[in-house]
């Protein structure tokens, strides 16, 4: 690892003010950054950690919404929503392993947009809303493309707005050794329809899988997928599975969280 | 170089670290605690697992300035004054949960913080929660009949799948 200062940040303003040092980076959990840094893959000048800054740490479940703090961790999540909206719990509680949860933030996790983490494909499937230091932005604009999102240089996820709907599910097929999504589907089902978003399948990142949102609000079934296909064309394909299984997955696995919702 | 503070097996300790100085290097090569391992260095293997504030961490995927502050708990904190086992070392010895004895470490703290947080697991609930452990040796059978005695539950003459 290269050597960088490090600044724990004890709040918002401090945080995006120790950000405007040229090459400085935001530190949520670590989990996936200090990897990356141990791989000398980022040569950050200095490190802002977000961890401590209390306003950005907690969960708020009211009506039909839950709000949680950015640097909130999985295993806060996975505890705290548990009721409000247990697709989510069940999602956040699958990430990793005990200790990763621990210290691993949804905040963190929506920043990098790995193109096989969970929360994304929860994010855009809920419809949310990411909540930063300078806006609002929904997720249908937040996410960019692998690794690729709309914040701004220097810009800070402090929360994110999940609207809670009436069902959802989230299937992950999980490569063993990194515990990502090889793919995973994520399925809600709000009053006014339904809204599918897949992980660790597509070049471009986590994407609504629009075809099966329109064959569900058709005809809420099991076999609603069965005239569907995804192309593998735009599907990663790599050692652990090529672009054509990838594609089969996805049917697959939404097929399953449907299942579950029946 | 800065000065980090912090709170391990209920000493205060402080040292200077660099900014990129992990938790487990100030254990080890700042405190001499070499009881926590480094197995695998890219947060799988679970080996270097500690407590920070009550919670399993791994110690190389987090800055020793994160730690700042905090409290930590490592193996050297588990047992006695006296050198009594804790409840939970004392079931390893038992259940022959270890052979070279690497993971161990890890697998004691990551135990310990279960049984904190859910006194009774079942089998199925002690195999999910170690997915963050790895052992070459064990195969995880006895490592596994080690909690559940631990957890004050029979042991099964032969753990199910």
């Amino acid at each position: 690892m290269y050597n960088f200062d490090f600044v724990k940040a004890g709040s918002v303003a401090d945080a995006v003010a120790a950000l405007k040092e040229e090459d400085a980076q935001a530190l949520g959990g670590g989990q996936t950054l200090i990897p990356t840094l141990k791989q000398r893959l980022a040569m950050p000048t200095t490190l802002v950690s977000l961890t401590s800054i209390p306003e950005l740490v907690g969960i708020n479940a009211a009506g039909d919404t839950v709000t949680m703090g950015g640097a909130t961790t999985h295993a806060a999540v996975a505890k705290g929503v548990a009721d409000a909206y247990p697709a989510l719990a069940a999602l956040a509680g699958g990430i990793g392993d005990p200790a990763v949860r621990n210290r691993g933030t949804v905040g963190g996790s929506l920043a990098n947009n790995d193109p096989s983490a969970c929360y994304p494909a929860a994010a855009l499937a809920s419809g949310a809303t990411i909540i930063t230091d300078k806006r609002e932005i929904a997720a249908d604009d937040y996410f960019q493309g692998m690794f690729a999102t709309a914040l701004d240089e220097g810009e800070i996820i402090t929360g994110v707005k999940f609207p809670i709907p009436e069902v959802a599910n989230y299937q992950k097929f999980i490569q063993p050794a990194s515990r990502f999504a090889l793919v995973g589907v994520f399925v809600a089902k709000f009053a006014d329809g339904f809204r599918v978003a897949v992980t660790g399948a597509s070049e471009d990142g986590v994407f609504r899988w629009t075809e099966a949102e329109e064959a569900l609000d058709k005809d809420f079934r099991t076999d609603a997928l069965m005239d569907l296909d995804i192309l593998p064309d735009n599907m990663i394909g790599d050692i652990h599975g090529t672009k054509a299984y990838r594609a089969h997955l996805v049917k697959v696995m939404t097929g399953r969280a449907i299942a579950a919702l029946l | 170089m800065a000065t980090v503070t912090m709170t391990v097996n209920g000493a205060s300790v402080s040292g200077d670290v660099e900014g990129r100085t992990l938790l487990v290097q100030f254990l080890r090569e700042s405190l001499k605690l070499t009881g926590t391992h480094v197995g695998c260095d890219t947060s799988q293997c679970g080996a270097c697992l500690v407590h920070v504030n009550g919670e399993a961490v791994k110690s190389c995927t987090m800055l020793a300035l994160e730690a700042d502050g905090a409290e930590v708990a490592t193996i050297e904190g588990e047992a006695s004054d006296d050198g009594t086992l804790s409840v939970v070392q004392q079931a390893f010895q038992d259940h022959h949960g270890l052979q070279c004895g690497f993971c161990t470490p890890g697998m004691v703290m990551s135990a310990t913080a279960l049984l904190k947080e859910n006194p009774k697991p079942t089998e199925a609930e002690i195999r999910e929660y170690l997915e963050g452990n790895i052992c070459r040796c064990t195969g995880y059978h006895n490592i596994v009949k080690a909690i559940l005695a631990a957890s004050g539950q029979e042991v099964p003459a032969v753990a199910a799948e």
